[in-house]
């Protein structure tokens, strides 16, 4: 009755599904630039709005006088806090517990803050009003050092709290402090510490920087007064949430906003934040009854919205003489800007910074995290990061080099001394968490290998000698990391947002002639979602992905969902994927049954079909079950082939990875030339190899810009001296290096595929890779610490300090 | 970033350029690549209402050589710099330094010209026309007049031209000898944290002639006089070389910016014109 | 201001725009002619985003006044496929996993097209210093260079059989 099935192996490669490195549906539309992004959006009657922005880090607003800018043509409004405050929404809640002007209420806070908002014909118009918007300011003093926020005559910036002792995170000291988080043992580890044999103590900062995804941050607003209905476009990393937010504040009925994600050209956290230019869009949509739209220019970028890092952790580190690590402390000082928007689970205000343990097996540790305000802008995002992951990372992995200074002892030995082992998996960590899987000790060796470590040390000691002897001017320095990841929030009992648990979702659909529509409470930004996501499908319902569409970012369509963003669409939403394709599989298991005259459990799935048990000659395909069940009457089965799946993960994942950076670095000029990367990543059950590699390449540049140069700047009055790509450092081609991948697989046990996430550990191991190798150049000439940026007056000036020079 | 409003003409000869000049005066600028202008005008920094554009005077355009006379009209784009063969055979310096300045974009459009009247300190071509002892041609309202690439710049974007004046075209001779531009910068499309043009002549051992010059290390290029007289005349061992790199970071006066504090920018000045001087020697 | 009579020959058509002088050519490709493809990045010639052919020479659209481009033949992405699909170099992208978020791609591929007119024969080195004008964040540019070299190999060998 059925023709010959081909062999599993032939259907297997027929779906594309996980493991394949299957190229991209996005591509075709990208590279013919049929992308749609938020400033291609074009709608009939559509204005333009844009900021009046302080020019001052902290001042008081005299007042602001809008009439020359109403006169000037095609400048329609130009609203103000007091506009808003009859709306209440001249401020508005951070993700973060705290509250934000929306438009300066008199005062501003930080240079570049939004004080007024300019409606016109187009953007030339809307800036020909700003220049014309006449704001008087009184310059007030600033603080840019979060360390004399709380000395005594400190300005007090934040009057609107002035006088609150209790804040969203608990109690609050001085009215420039925020919160001060706590995880582990105090008593234990300062004990611990103050016994150890070994101790070693020194101050880890890790500069603020910027995401600076290459599209800017943006939003077209369309109020339709007829139907009610407020449809909103824009930059959103996380739509479903943005819809919530909008709702709550603006008192519009949910089911009355549809909030839509467009393309975006990249995220990277910048795009997870609410931002006065959404609220501002609505708003002027609603008073001109014009759609509106707004678009960040860069420097609006980098000076308001979104800053990443700026951890100042102070950290001690005890061990045995052998080297056998008892304790760890960590106490940081967080500066969060002017607002406290930054973007972490609630319960977590300094994120995950307690993985600080990172792939160590710490018995006793502490942390404290002190968050402080200062006339910066707010922001705090997860730079291709899971919620300070990477700050946690960088700590540990630069305090190991620093203790095994210290010890006299190679880092690498030290690591292999302290990794959790393989059979201490699940582990528990001594600041609370159970990592799921890992092979550290595999992963290391394999790296060591690769890169011929024992050769390069010598290589390196060979070079020292000749920089003695003054044969050369170049030292190299290899740079270790073997970094832990928590990625994947996460479960709603401790994660969620504003309230909304870190859930997500997946619905499918499968059409009658047997393809399939998929859609996901998460949103693309480059990621691939479309090609991956289908890719799990396929091998879970046997539907080749190349019949599966996939769609994202629309909340009138797709199920609820918070986002992407900390690594958490492949382990939530690719885990609810698979959930709900189980569920079809499920249905169309009674359906075959039925069709085939068999119990339920007399089939068996193979590949893309259910068989009849012993008689691999009976079996209904996928496409067959499909049609059946749009045209038949199946007793006890509903019509149709569909299913949801809300997924709450049970724990975040643990990816891993074991990164090497060999570099040459130039005493004289500061210059530094990357040599080898050598980047092994385990990040569970692979989906596209292709794509993870891609990501890889990716996250691994963001690295080496943020750890050579790439530094949001600030000089004492608060002005942002890094405002343009000019100064914003960004390596072209030219300067990135090619990198060698490579991959260890242990799957996640609590993840339905086993997959784990991989977007960001590329940055989170890649910067302590080449700050390590920085270091380490310097290492035997008697340098410890010296905080990134490493950019060339910087590395210039360890060598100058160390007497290199002389 | 939106730039002001502004009129725009394009005239087709230098005598129309320079009649709008005169009548428009202060409000007016000419535009060449544009490519420092915009940016600047996008953020309306500068207040322009009349924009005057040279890439249809022909006159200002083409390479020539004879004589051991090198003539490029200001008009000329750094990609034609570089894509020219016998501008590559004859001051192969050209091309060296036009290849580190920004970016394959900003060179199709940025010309010599443009790079050269502007004023601005961080400008490869200004220091690099100073070590080829470059003339610039200047024409106006009262006719023609020549000035001296080294006597040209009084200040960050001051120089000797008038504001009704159109820098029509560089000359100078072929120089003999060994070249090198080096450049220190962060990335490519940076400025030049420090950066160094030298020319250098030698006959029996004994340095013949010499020049060199400073980009970015001062508000205006800076031509190291010291330095040159310090190595002509003499053989460039290794106390003769320290002594003229000693004078030329002496002669620089960088400011503390992204790129780095003073005293480092003098140390890598030193070692910049070091480089330089040993290209250029080896290449003698 | 008065408006000024723009006219260019855009993807191969004679297009007229009415323009004020300082609009910049970016704008005009977007927002008059609805050419999206040319994205906007940075606004001060750094990204390359914005990257256009301009009388066969890569230029940076955000930086150029309506008023220069003045007769000018222009093409952008949307000019470079071929009306059955994807070009060579696009085709070569989508292959080597050459974009992810897809913003930079049309600056890279239509800097790439202008490249590979000027050289065909490019070393991996020729690729990266000639791309310098354009940043992407997302690849780390190692496919993208990939794709170009192979999209110079392919160029050639269609030329050989041709």
């Amino acid at each position: 009755m059925n023709e010959t099935i081909p062999p599993k192996e032939e259907r297997m490669t027929a779906l594309n599904g996980l493991g394949s490195s299957r190229k991209r549906v996005e591509d075709a539309r990208f590279t013919q630039g049929k992308g749609n992004y938020v400033d291609d959006i074009k709608l009939s009657g559509m204005l333009f709005g844009d900021f009046v922005r302080s020019p001052y880090a902290h001042a008081r607003v005299k007042s602001i006088n809008t009439e020359a800018a109403l006169a000037v043509p095609g400048v329609h409004a130009v609203i103000t806090a007091a506009d808003l405050e009859p709306l209440k929404l001249h401020w508005m809640p951070t993700l973060a517990g705290d509250v934000q002007m929306v438009l300066a209420d008199g005062k501003v806070l930080f240079q570049g803050q939004e004080v007024a908002f300019v409606v016109a014909d187009n953007r030339y118009a809307a800036d020909d009003g700003i220049k014309a918007v006449e704001v008087e300011y009184e310059e007030l003093p600033v603080i840019v050092d979060p360390f004399k926020a709380e000395l005594e005559g400190a300005p007090v910036l934040r009057e609107d709290i002035a006088d609150k002792k209790e804040g969203a995170h608990g109690p609050r000291r001085h009215p420039n402090h925020i919160f001060t988080w706590e995880s582990g043992d105090r008593d234990a580890t300062e004990s611990v510490i103050a016994e150890a044999d070994v101790v070693a103590e020194e101050m880890i900062y890790y500069h603020r920087t910027h995401p600076c995804p290459l599209e800017t941050c943006g939003s077209v607003a369309s109020m339709d007064k007829v139907n009610g209905k407020l449809t909103v476009w824009g930059t959103f990393q996380a739509p479903h949430a943005v819809r919530t937010v909008a709702s709550l504040i603006s008192g519009i009925a949910e089911h009355n906003i549809r909030i839509i994600s467009p393309d975006i050209g990249g995220g990277f956290g910048n795009k997870v934040g609410v931002y006065p230019g959404y609220i501002c869009s609505i708003v002027a949509s609603i008073v001109t009854g014009a759609p509106v739209k707004w678009i960040e220019d860069r420097m609006d970028n980098l000076m308001a919205t979104a800053f990443a890092r700026d951890y100042w952790m102070q950290g001690k580190i005890s061990a045995t003489k052998d080297g056998k690590i008892t304790g760890l402390w960590c106490h940081t000082t967080a500066d969060h800007g002017a607002f406290d928007a930054c973007a972490d689970p609630t319960k977590f205000p300094a994120g995950f910074m307690n993985i600080c343990t990172g792939s160590y097996d710490i018995p006793t540790a502490f942390l404290t995290v002190d968050g402080i305000y200062t006339n910066k802008a707010p922001g705090g995002v997860a730079y291709r990061c899971s919620f300070r992951v990477t700050e946690a990372a960088y700590f540990i992995e630069r305090m190991i080099e620093v203790l095994a200074i210290k010890l006299g002892m190679d880092s690498a030995e030290l690591r292999v001394k302290n990794f959790i082992r393989k059979e201490q998996f699940p582990y528990q960590s001594a600041l609370g968490w159970e990592y799921d899987s890992g092979d550290y000790h595999t992963a290391w060796e394999k790296a060591l290998t690769a890169v011929n470590y024992t050769k390069l040390r010598q290589e390196q000691a060979e070079r020292i000698e000749a920089f003695h002897r003054g044969e050369t001017r170049k030292l190299i320095g290899i740079g270790l990391s073997h970094f832990t990841e928590i990625v994947g929030a996460g479960p709603v009992k401790n994660c969620d947002i504003l309230g909304l648990g870190m859930f997500d979702s997946c619905e499918i659909r499968i059409h009658p002639t047997g393809s399939a529509i998929a859609r996901l409470g998460t949103i693309s930004q480059g990621q691939g979602h479309a090609t991956t996501f289908a890719q799990i499908l396929a091998s879970e319902i046997g539907i080749p992905a190349e019949d599966i569409t996939l769609e994202e970012g629309d909340t009138d369509t797709a199920p609820y969902g918070l986002g992407t963003y900390g690594s958490r669409s492949t382990p939530v939403a690719g885990a609810a994927t698979a959930m709900a394709g189980r569920k079809i599989r499920a249905k169309a298991q009674m359906i075959a049954a039925y069709l085939l005259e068999v119990h339920d459990n007399d089939l068996e799935w193979d590949v893309d079909r259910f068989v009849v048990k012993g008689a691999p000659e009976r079996f209904k395909t996928m496409k067959e079950i499909a049609f059946a069940s749009y045209s038949q009457a199946i007793p006890g089965v509903e019509p149709g082939l569909e299913a949801v799946s809300y997924y709450d993960p049970p724990n975040m994942t643990f990816p891993f990875g074991a990164y090497i950076c060999v570099m040459e670095v130039d005493v004289d000029t500061g210059t530094t030339e990357i040599r080898q990367v050598f980047a092994l990543d385990d990040c569970g059950t692979r989906i596209n190899p292709m794509i993870i590699e891609g990501q890889v390449h990716g996250g691994l540049t963001e690295a080496l810009a943020i750890a050579m140069g790439q530094e949001l700047a600030y000089d004492e009055l608060g002005n942002v001296i890094t405002g343009t790509l000019m100064d914003f450092f960004i390596p072209t081609a030219w300067e990135t290096p090619n990198y060698q991948t490579d991959y260890t697989e242990t799957p996640s046990p609590h993840h339905p595929i086993g997959a784990k996430g991989v977007g960001e550990s590329p940055n989170v191991g890649g910067v302590p890779a080449f700050s390590n190798a920085v270091h380490d150049a310097f290492k035997s000439f008697g340098l410890t610490q010296s905080h990134m940026p490493h950019d060339h007056w910087r590395v210039w000036k360890i060598a100058d300090r160390l007497g290199l020079h002389d | 970033m939106i730039p002001d409003n502004f009129e725009y003409h394009k005239p087709n000869s230098i005598t129309g350029a320079i009649s709008l000049l005169s009548e428009w005066g202060d409000d007016a600028r000419v535009i060449a690549g544009g490519h420092s202008l915009i940016p600047v005008m996008k953020q309306r920094l500068t207040d322009i209402s009349h924009l005057i554009d040279l890439k249809d005077i022909e006159e200002l355009k083409g390479i020539s050589i004879s004589n051991g006379i090198v003539k490029i009209g200001a008009m000329t784009t750094q990609h034609e710099l570089i894509q020219s063969e016998e501008l590559a055979k004859t001051v192969p310096l050209i091309r060296e330094a036009s290849l580190q300045i920004a970016d394959p974009q900003v060179r199709y459009l940025g010309t010599l010209g443009g790079n050269v009247a502007n004023g601005d300190p961080a400008n490869d071509m200004p220091g690099l026309m100073q070590t080829l002892n470059a003339s610039y041609e200047l024409k106006g309202p009262d006719g023609t007049r020549n000035v001296d690439a080294r006597e040209f710049y009084e200040a960050a974007y001051f120089t000797a031209r008038e504001d009704e004046e159109i820098l029509s075209s560089i000359s100078f001779a072929v120089p003999n000898g060994g070249y090198a531009y080096e450049k220190q910068k962060r990335k490519i499309g940076d400025y030049a944290t420090a950066a160094a043009g030298v020319l250098i002549e030698v006959e029996n051992n004994i340095c013949k002639t010499a020049s060199i010059a400073l980009t970015n290390l001062s508000d205006t290029p800076v031509f190291c006089q010291n330095a040159v007289k310090i190595l002509i005349g003499n053989k460039l061992d290794e106390p003769t070389i320290q002594e003229a790199v000693t004078a030329c970071v002496d002669a620089s006066e960088p400011v503390a910016d992204v790129r780095g504090p003073v005293e480092f920018k003098k140390y890598v000045a030193g070692i910049i014109v070091r480089k330089a001087i040993t290209n250029a020697l080896a290449r003698a | 201001m008065e408006k000024i009579r723009l006219n260019m020959t855009v993807n191969g058509k004679a297009v007229e725009v009415l323009t004020e002088p300082r609009q910049l050519l970016a704008h005009v490709l977007r927002e008059e002619l609805e050419l999206t493809g040319t994205h906007i990045g940075c606004e001060s010639t750094h990204c390359g985003a914005c990257t256009i052919d301009m009388n066969e020479m890569s230029v940076k659209s955000c930086s150029v006044f309506a008023a220069q481009a003045q007769g000018a033949e222009i093409t952008t992405i949307e000019g470079l496929g071929n009306p059955d699909g994807l070009n060579v170099i696009q085709e070569m992208f989508k292959e080597h996993h050459g974009l992810q978020c897809g913003y930079c791609t049309p600056g890279m591929i239509t800097r790439a097209y202008r490249l590979l007119q000027e050289n065909s024969n490019p070393t991996e080195e020729d690729v990266r210093f000639g791309m310098a004008g354009n940043l992407c964040r997302c690849t780390g540019y190692q496919n993208i260079v990939k794709a170009i070299l192979a999209s110079a190999e392919k160029m050639n060998e269609s030329k050989e059989t041709a």
